[in-house]
C-alpha cells in the first residue's frame, strides 16, 4: 500500500491509499458526524451525515465520507455551511420518525436542529442504520435480521425461523443499536418457537 | 436449420431467404405491439386467419404479426403489402370487408383508413402526418418484422453488421468506431456510449460482462418495451457487438417481469439465435463465444439504477452502492460491466453497418442520431415517435402529435419522466436534444414525454411525481427516504388546501438536501419535478398556499361548483347527470348544488349547456349562499326558455 497525501480543512494529512475519507478524517482527529458506521462492518453509505464536500481538479461535490476513497491531492472540508445544513435537515428527518434517541439529540446540539420540524405521526423509533442488520450478516454470518419493505414503509425485522434458533445465544446487536429499540422489536417479532396454545391454527 | 458457421454463411442464408420471398405475393402485417394487444389484435389475427380461409386465399396470403408500429392511439393497425396500404383502429368486424375489397378485389376500405381534415384520405403509413417528421432507424423495421421469426430479421439485412464487426474489423476498431459517432446513453444520462465501453474494456480483470438495462419504469414510457417486444434481435445483434468490442463472454438483459410480451420474445429470439450459431461457443464460427441470459426484475423502479440493477442480477435485494468506483470497473460479482439501455445497444448494429461519419450525419453538435420517444397525455396522436435529435419540441407535439384534444390549450411537457422537468409554453421551441433540453431546467431522460393542457394542475403533477417517487424509493438512505416522505406530505397539504404559510419555502429546503445528499440518482433528481414547476409555475404554488385556490380547478378540495341561479334554465341535464344525487330542482325551478353531498366530480360543469354556462367552478372564493328551493327561474329577456 502506498502513501497518499490530502488536504482536510486546510490540514495536510497522510494516509494510507484504499483508506476511505472518513476513517482518514478519524484519525486525523476531524470529528465527522456518523449513524450507520461501525468499523468492523463494510460502510453502506446510508445515513448520509458523514457527508463532506471535495475539491477534485478543481470541481466541488459532496460525498459520504464513509465510502468514498482518499485520493492524493484530495481536498476535502468537512463542516461548509451546506454540508452543515444539510446535515441539519438530515437530522431533523430522522428526529421526525424517531424522537428522543439520543446520538440524534446530541448532533442535534451540535447543529442546532428544530427537533419538531418536521411531523409524523408513524414514528418508530427506529432509524433504520442497518447497524444490526449487517452485523448480522457481516460479521455473526446469521442473517437472522433484515430489512422489509421498501421507502419509507422501510423496516428492521428479525426472520423468525432464524433468530428462533440463533437469537438467544447472540443478542450481540443490541448493544449495537443507537436507539436502543431492538430489544423490544425482537421481543415483537420473534417467533416463540415451542410454546404455541395447544389449539392454535399457527402451531407449526 | 443448421448452425451457421461463418459470414458467407449468414449472407448465402440471408439470399437463399430473399429469393424464396415473392415480391408481389400479398401479405397481411397485423401489429402487436403492446398498444395494439390492448387494442384486441389477437382477435383480429384470429378473424384474417378464418377469413383467408373463408375466403379462398389461405395459401395465397402471408400474414405476419410484427412489432409495434408506434401510432399506438389508432391500433390495431393492419397493413397490407405489397400495395401498403395501412388501415387503422382495425376491429374483428372489419376483417372480412378488407379480405374482400383488398386482397380479393385490389381495393381500398376508405372508412379504415387515416383521414386527414386538409389532405383527405391517406392510404400509406408513411404518408399519414404523424409518420412524416419521423425518421425510424432503430424502430422503422418494427412493422416488417415478426419478432419471433429470425428470419424474418435476416432477410431484412439483420446480423450482418455483426458478421462485419466480427469478421472484418478488429475489437479495438468496433470500439473506436462507436466512439467516434459519439453516442450518448438513451437511458437518461447521456454518458458517451464509446467512453464507457473503454473503461470496461481497459480495466484488467479478463472476466467482463454486457449488460441490456430494460427496466423502463418511467410512468408514460414505453419505448424500450416496443423495442424489446418488436425487434428483439436487434437489440441482441448490438449487445454481441458490444461484448465482442469490450471482450466479454456473459451477457445480460435485465427485463422488468412486467413485460411479458418483451420476456417471452426475447426468450424465442435468444433460442433461435443459439440454434443459428449466433450465440454461443464460437459465434458465426468467429471464435469468439458469447451468451446472454435473461434476469426478470422484479418490480422496482430503482433497479433501473445500474449498481441496484447489477445488486439484483447477484441475487441480492435491488438497492443501490455508492458508486464512487464505477460500475464499469467494478460491477456484477464485482467484475467490470458495461451496461446500456435498450435502444443504446439496439442503434449500435446501424453504426457498425452505416459508419459513424453517416450516424454523426445526423443529429446536433452534441447529440448525435435519433432518439424514440414515447408521446403521451394531452395529446391528439400518442404513440412511440423516432425524431432526429435537435427537432424542435414544437413540432413534436404539434406536427406530430397533432396538438391538444378539444382544443384546450397547451400548457407544459413534462420530459424525462419523474427525474425531469416541465418545459413551459414559452420554451416550446427548444431543440429536443441532451444539451438543450437540460439547459432548458429539464433532461432527456430515457425519452418520455407527457404533454399537459391548461387542465392540468402543476402542484398536483409534482404531487403526482414525488407519490411515485416515494413509492419506488428503496429506503435506504435518509434524504431520500424520509425527505421525499416530507415533500409529498407538503404537496398533498398545498392540493387539500391545509398547506401552512412557508411551505414553499420548506419544499425548496428539503429539494435542496434531498438533491445534494441522497445516494443515487433516484434521490438526487427526485426534487426535480417541484424545482421545475416552481421555476415556471410558481403562481400556482402561491395559490395554492396563499389563497387556497387551484387555478386549474384540478384540486378537488379546493374545488366547489356552483350553480349560478341568474344563468340556470332548469334544464334538468345536471340534475340527471350528478352520480351523488347533490343536486335538486325541478323543471322551471333553478336547480341548487348541496355542497354538503357533492363529490366534486364535475359531472354538472361538463354537461351544462355551453349556451346556458350556468354551473361555475369555483377556487380560493367562497359558495355564494344558494337561492331558496323552489325559486322559479327568471324569465329569459328577448327568448323564451330551453
Amino acid at each position: 500500500m502506498s502513501e497518499i497525501t490530502l488536504t482536510i480543512n486546510g490540514q495536510e494529512v497522510v494516509a494510507q491509499e484504499g483508506q476511505t475519507v472518513l476513517e482518514v478524517a478519524k484519525a486525523a482527529g476531524v470529528d465527522i458526524p456518523t449513524l450507520c458506521n461501525l468499523p468492523e462492518l463494510v460502510p453502506s453509505g446510508a445515513c448520509r451525515l458523514c457527508t463532506v464536500e471535495i475539491e477534485e481538479r478543481g470541481r466541488k461535490r459532496l460525498v459520504a465520507s464513509c465510502v468514498y476513497p482518499a485520493e492524493q491531492g484530495l481536498k476535502v472540508e468537512t463542516e461548509t455551511p451546506q454540508v452543515a445544513s444539510g446535515r441539519r435537515l438530515v437530522l431533523e428527518l430522522l428526529m421526525a420518525r424517531a424522537p428522543g434517541v439520543k446520538q440524534l439529540t446530541e448532533y442535534g446540539i451540535r447543529y442546532g436542529v428544530d427537533p419538531r420540524k418536521f411531523d409524523d405521526t408513524d414514528a418508530d423509533m427506529c432509524i433504520l442504520c442497518g447497524i444490526c442488520v449487517r452485523y448480522c450478516a457481516e460479521v455473526k454470518g446469521l442473517n437472522a435480521i433484515g430489512f422489509v419493505g421498501r421507502g419509507v414503509d422501510r423496516e428492521v425485522m428479525f426472520i423468525p425461523e432464524i433468530a428462533a434458533k440463533e437469537c438467544a445465544d447472540c443478542s450481540e446487536c443490541f448493544r449495537l443499536c443507537p436507539t436502543g429499540v431492538l430489544p423490544s422489536n425482537y421481543g415483537i417479532n420473534r417467533v416463540p418457537h415451542f410454546d404455541f396454545p395447544p389449539n392454535s391454527f399457527c402451531k407449526p | 436449420m443448421p448452425k451457421l458457421d461463418s459470414g458467407a454463411a449468414l449472407e448465402s442464408f440471408r439470399q437463399s431467404l430473399q429469393a424464396a420471398q415473392e415480391a408481389q405475393r400479398p401479405c397481411v402485417t397485423i401489429c402487436s405491439g403492446t398498444g395494439c394487444h390492448a387494442s384486441r389484435s389477437d382477435k383480429v389475427n384470429a378473424a384474417f386467419v378464418e377469413q383467408l380461409q373463408a375466403q379462398g386465399l389461405a395459401d395465397k396470403v402471408d400474414i405476419k404479426r410484427t412489432g409495434c408500429h408506434g401510432f399506438c392511439e389508432l391500433g390495431t393497425i393492419v397493413a397490407i403489402l405489397p400495395q401498403e396500404v395501412t388501415y387503422l383502429q382495425v376491429k374483428p368486424e372489419d376483417v372480412a370487408e378488407v379480405v374482400t375489397t383488398t386482397l380479393v378485389e385490389g381495393g381500398v376500405v376508405e372508412r379504415l383508413v387515416y383521414h386527414d381534415a386538409v389532405i383527405g384520405a391517406i392510404p400509406r403509413e408513411d404518408d399519414i402526418p404523424f409518420y412524416k417528421p419521423q425518421t425510424p432507424l432503430v424502430f422503422g423495421q418494427n412493422r416488417y418484422i415478426d419478432p419471433c421469426d429470425i428470419d424474418s430479421y435476416i432477410v431484412k439485412g439483420g446480423y450482418a453488421a455483426l458478421a462485419k464487426a466480427l469478421f472484418s474489423m478488429s475489437p479495438d476498431e468496433v470500439l473506436n468506431e462507436v466512439k467516434a459517432s459519439e453516442l450518448r446513453g438513451r437511458g437518461g444520462g447521456g454518458f458517451p456510449t464509446g467512453a464507457k465501453w473503454k473503461t470496461t474494456k481497459e480495466a484488467a480483470d479478463p472476466v467482463k460482462y454486457v449488460v441490456v438495462n430494460a427496466d423502463e419504469g418511467d410512468p408514460g414510457a414505453f419505448m424500450d418495451r416496443s423495442l424489446l417486444e418488436g425487434n428483439p434481435h436487434r437489440v441482441i445483434e448490438g449487445l454481441i457487438i458490444g461484448a465482442y468490442a469490450i471482450g466479454a463472454h456473459q451477457g445480460y438483459v435485465y427485463v422488468r417481469q412486467e413485460y411479458p410480451i418483451a420476456v417471452d420474445n426475447l426468450t424465442v429470439a435468444l433460442q433461435q439465435a443459439r440454434e443459428y450459431g449466433l450465440l454461443g461457443d464460437s459465434v458465426l464460427g468467429s471464435g469468439f463465444s458469447f451468451d446472454i441470459a435473461i434476469h426478470r426484475g422484479a418490480g422496482a423502479f430503482v433497479s433501473g439504477e445500474s449498481s441496484a440493477l447489477m445488486a439484483a442480477i447477484e441475487g441480492h435485494v435491488g438497492e443501490p452502492r455508492p458508486k464512487y468506483v464505477r460500475t464499469a470497473v467494478s460491477g456484477i460479482y464485482g467484475h467490470p460491466t458495461n451496461l446500456n439501455n435498450v435502444e443504446t445497444w439496439a442503434t449500435v448494429p446501424l453504426i457498425i453497418e452505416n459508419g459513424s461519419e453517416w450516424f454523426r450525419g445526423i443529429g446536433t453538435e452534441g447529440s448525435k442520431g435519433t432518439k424514440i420517444f414515447s408521446l403521451v397525455g394531452k395529446v391528439k396522436n400518442t404513440g412511440l415517435v423516432e425524431v432526429p435529435m435537435g427537432i424542435p419540441l414544437r413540432q413534436v407535439v404539434f406536427d406530430i402529435g397533432g396538438g391538444i384534444p378539444k382544443d384546450r390549450k397547451f400548457k407544459a411537457v413534462q420530459t424525462g419522466g419523474p427525474s425531469g422537468g416541465v418545459i413551459p409554453e414559452k420554451m416550446i421551441d427548444v431543440r429536443v436534444d441532451f444539451d438543450d433540453l437540460s439547459a432548458a431546467g429539464s433532461m432527456m431522460g430515457s425519452g418520455g414525454l407527457i404533454v399537459m393542457d391548461e387542465d392540468t394542475c402543476m402542484v398536483d403533477t409534482a404531487r403526482y411525481y414525488l407519490n411515485f417517487l416515494s413509492e419506488e424509493s428503496c429506503g435506504k438512505c435518509v434524504p431520500c427516504r424520509e425527505g421525499i416522505y416530507q415533500m409529498l406530505g407538503l404537496l398533498t397539504a398545498m392540493c387539500e388546501g391545509t398547506s401552512q404559510p412557508g411551505d414553499i419555502e420548506r419544499l425548496e429546503e428539503i429539494s435542496g438536501v434531498v438533491k445534494d445528499f441522497s445516494l443515487c440518482a433516484l434521490g438526487t433528481t427526485a426534487p426535480n419535478p417541484v424545482l421545475s414547476t416552481l421555476a415556471h409555475f410558481r403562481d400556482e404554488y402561491e395559490a395554492h398556499v396563499n389563497e387556497k385556490r387551484c387555478p386549474a380547478g384540478v384540486c378537488k378540495p379546493l374545488v366547489n361548483y356552483y350553480i349560478d341561479p341568474d344563468k340556470c334554465r332548469a334544464c334538468m341535464l345536471c340534475f340527471k347527470e350528478c352520480p351523488a344525487a347533490a343536486i335538486t330542482g325541478a323543471r322551471r325551478e333553478i336547480h341548487i348544488i348541496d355542497q354538503s353531498k357533492c363529490t366534486k366530480c364535475g359531472a354538472c360543469f361538463d354537461v351544462c349547456p355551453s349556451r346556458y354556462n350556468a354551473v361555475a367552478r369555483l377556487s380560493g372564493v367562497p359558495v355564494p349562499e344558494p337561492v331558496a328551493a323552489g325559486t322559479p327561474v327568471s324569465p329569459r329577456k328577448g327568448g323564451d326558455d330551453e
